[in-house]
């Protein structure tokens, strides 16, 4: 499953290890929320019942219902919400649109689950009989199934990869206006994406396809060409297969168009424990458009709801930052970039607004129908704590305070200062300035600041050579986002380079002397010892 | 407001190419139940019932269309765009889907071979309320020079979810279940909305922009009718098709 797979439903756990054991960690424990959000009570087997229904009853109706109609009882929380089975519509298949999936393709939804969405892949707890059985239950629930087996698609190769071919699928992509929902940089951000709605009229997102491992049908080339020729059924996502079929465009460039959307993403995102600040000789970036941020590798955050504190959010737009750092012995960058596809608040996204306020407004009261502005939290702790102490995630508290940059798209500002909790914040001027900038759909943030603060009581300083610990906050005002509505991550932290003494670069060439001279002197004495006999 | 009402009306005349098969008149009604396909299916017999709808009141407004983003479709109406939800004109109600609903004999009435046609244009749907018998074929076309995608949305029927990024693109559909109503939609352009009416049988109409309908070919008797508007709701009527071989028949909807 992917990492990102729970985010929406899993809660930061702040426990150690690797950052993707701990991903996986958040992935599951989001899952076990929503499993056993209120799994019905086990009950005699009857001998009537088919075999997948124990398992589904068990396993699958806490989401998706008894009846498979999507509305089990954790549903309230989550959006996208669970399948409804009895319209037979999904959206991952192999099949034209408006067909029904072959078993296949129920079957790799339900082994590898939904990524992007509370869907958790079942191969792992669920033996193959259970699943084949729980696939044929499903479809009970449906009375469009039981006539012939549907055909999947003929769908040909993909061309060899090439950067003219990679162009080319930009061109089409354009042609074909892609961007009209998923935006010029593919974020998501076009014009008609905060009008979208799926078939039960929830608020739906445009994928965000510079993010390929939350695609729910997978982000590989060939899945990603499957999608443009079935279209996902249920969704606004339509079928190019008429494009093809009808000689508007070839088979060719439709493949293009895949590996235009496929070059959109890194392999995986690059999340790490310890974000790395790059110790720079000369200036530090300017802003987040200096090109030399360009030459330094990001470290991914994935985000996750604030389901802690009341009002819970399980619906957050920011699923991940991109974090990239450097230091030059006095201060230290840091550059912050996510997707957003509105710099809030905006009014074309008022709608979308309105419908998530009805889409959530269950959960933990009324959402916000007032955009707030787009936020990002960046926080340390206050104090060095000795050993692994850190402070609670969500703010820190008063033994424990944090101390942090809030950032706020409107006004366009930073306040700086010290926090005991969410939303309890005293400001504390330290120095931090900052640039922002928003552009298709990504926001980014640069903060600068002096590693040694003026005032050490209002600010922590950021030590060379040591792991400070850093954690975010990030909302989007227009997706009902305000207060502890918001996406968080768990600690992780920042390692600032320690500059390399010239000390270093001698060591490697005085050993290569010491061996090719001891090495010459063992040469010669052998060849001596020949030569004597 | 009466005059913006005209003007879009007449508008819509227009990008419906003058109304041809479609923009309001009876669509698998008419003078005999589908006039294109009488030589495969026999109509019960040559009663007519003429029918109007008629509106009382102040009709709602329509909610504007924000085409910024399609100029080409912007610049086909005089000043604001307008979705046609509610369109009266002299006190008579259009797009109102009429069918018989009881006092046929039990069918099955096979599909006819014409093909009613759904154009997009302009940003809009041509007709915006279509009928067809179960089983007949529905042509969609584009007839704007961008993107759209018809995504039908039914319940006991599969739906379908399709592009057309060009102009002159074609799709051929079939309902085969009847069912009252299919909406029809864009979710590039989020305001286009059409609506397939799927009938078991021929017996039924579409309010042209006078208010008025006729469904032919039935023989003399009593019938019971269900009037359809997309946000109207539904009404019931009851007529009855004399010796002569008409019957009259009158639905009110109104603002109350």
């Amino acid at each position: 499953m992917s990492e990102a797979a729970g985010r929406r439903a899993g809660g930061p756990t702040g426990r150690r290890g690797s950052a993707a054991q701990r991903s996986r960690v958040m992935t599951l424990v989001g899952a076990l929320i929503i499993v056993t959000a209120g799994p019905p009570a086990r009950r005699p087997v009857e001998a009537q019942e088919p075999p997948g229904k124990v398992i589904y009853d068990r396993w699958c109706a806490g989401c998706h219902g008894e009846d498979g109609a999507g509305r089990g009882e954790a549903a309230a929380f989550m959006l996208p919400p669970p399948r409804d089975f009895t319209r037979g519509a999904y959206q991952i298949r192999t099949t034209a649109s408006g067909e029904l999936p072959t078993d296949a393709d129920i079957r790799r939804v339900v082994d590898e689950g939904m990524p992007g969405t509370a869907m958790p892949g079942w191969r792992a707890r669920l033996s193959e009989q259970e699943r084949a059985d729980v696939v044929a239950y499903i479809k009970s629930f449906s009375r469009f199934f039981g006539g012939a087996a549907p055909e999947p698609l003929s769908l040909g190769r993909a061309p060899g990869a090439s950067a003219e071919g990679i162009e080319e699928g930009a061109r089409v992509y354009r042609e074909l206006e892609c961007f009209k929902c998923h935006g010029n940089a593919g974020r998501g951000d076009g014009p008609s994406a905060p009008t979208l709605t799926d078939d039960w009229d929830h608020p739906i997102r445009a994928a965000n396809l510079a993010e390929g491992w939350t695609f729910n049908g997978g982000g590989e080339v060939e899945q990603i060409y499957t999608r443009l020729r079935t279209g996902l059924d249920g969704t606004p996502m339509p079928s190019f297969s008429d494009a093809v079929e009808g000689g508007v465009i070839t088979e060719e460039q439709l493949w293009r168009v895949a590996q235009y959307v496929r070059s959109l993403s890194p392999n995986r995102p690059p999340v790490r424990e310890v974000i790395r600040a790059v110790r720079v000789e000369g200036t530090l970036p300017s802003g987040p458009a200096d090109s030399a941020w360009g030459a330094i590798e990001p470290a991914f955050i994935p985000l996750v709801g604030q389901i802690v504190i009341k009002p819970r959010w399980f619906a957050p737009r920011v699923d991940g930052l991109w974090v990239r750092a450097a230091h030059d012995g006095t201060s230290l960058a840091l550059l912050v970039s996510w997707s957003d596809p509105s710099s809030s608040p905006d009014s074309a996204w008022q709608e979308w607004l309105d419908r998530m306020a009805v889409a959530m407004t269950d959960v933990d009261g009324s959402v916000p129908t007032t955009q707030g502005p787009d936020r990002l939290h960046v926080q340390f702790p206050l104090r060095r704590e000795e050993g692994m102490e850190r402070p609670y995630f969500l703010g820190g508290d008063t033994r424990r305070p944090t101390y942090q940059w809030q950032w706020t798209s409107a006004p366009e500002t930073v306040a700086e200062g010290r926090a005991t909790g969410l939303g309890a914040f005293t400001p504390a001027a330290a120095g931090v300035t900052h640039t922002a900038g928003f552009a298709d759909g990504q926001w980014r943030v640069q903060f600068t600041r002096a590693l040694v603060p003026a005032d050490t009581t209002a600010a922590p300083a950021f030590p060379v050579g040591e792991a400070i610990p850093i954690a975010f906050l990030a909302a989007d005002g227009s997706n009902g986002e305000d207060a502890a509505r918001a996406a968080v991550s768990a600690w992780y932290a920042i390692y600032l380079d320690v500059p390399t003494p010239a000390g270093v670069y001698a060591i490697p060439v005085v050993a290569a002397l010491l061996t090719a001279g001891l090495g010459g002197l063992a040469i010669a004495r052998a060849q001596r010892r020949t030569t004597r006999t | 407001m009466r005059r913006t009402w005209m003007a879009m009306g007449l508008v819509l005349t227009i990008a419906c190419g003058g109304g041809e098969g479609a923009g309001g008149e009876s669509a698998g009604g008419g003078e005999t139940p589908d006039a294109g396909a009488q030589a495969s299916v026999a109509p019960l017999g040559t009663g007519t019932i003429s029918g109007v709808v008629m509106f009382e009141g102040a009709p709602p407004a329509n909610p504007a269309i924000d085409m910024s983003e399609e100029p080409s479709c912007a610049a086909r109406y005089s000043g604001q765009a307008t979705d046609p939800v509610v369109m009266v004109s002299g006190g008579r109600l259009a797009n109102v889907f009429v069918r018989v609903t009881g006092g046929l004999p039990a069918g099955p009435y096979p599909a006819p071979a014409r093909k009613p046609t759904i154009d997009q244009a302009g940003c809009l749907y041509h007709p915006r309320v279509v009928g067809v018998v179960a089983g007949q074929s529905l042509e969609i076309v584009n007839s704007d020079s961008l993107l759209h995608n018809i995504k039908a949305v039914p319940t006991a029927n599969r739906g379908f979810n399709v592009s057309q990024p060009r102009a002159g693109m074609m799709r051929e559909h079939t309902f085969t279940e009847p069912e009252v109503m299919v909406p029809v939609e864009c979710s590039v352009h989020g305001w286009m909305k059409a609506y397939v009416g799927v009938v078991a049988h021929p017996y039924f109409a579409t309010s042209a922009e006078d208010g008025t309908f006729t469904i032919g070919g039935l023989p003399p008797g009593t019938y019971q009718l269900e009037a359809w508007h997309e946000s109207l709701g539904t009404k019931t009527g009851e007529v009855t098709i004399g010796a002569d071989g008409a019957g009259t028949v009158a639905f009110t909807y109104g603002t109350m």
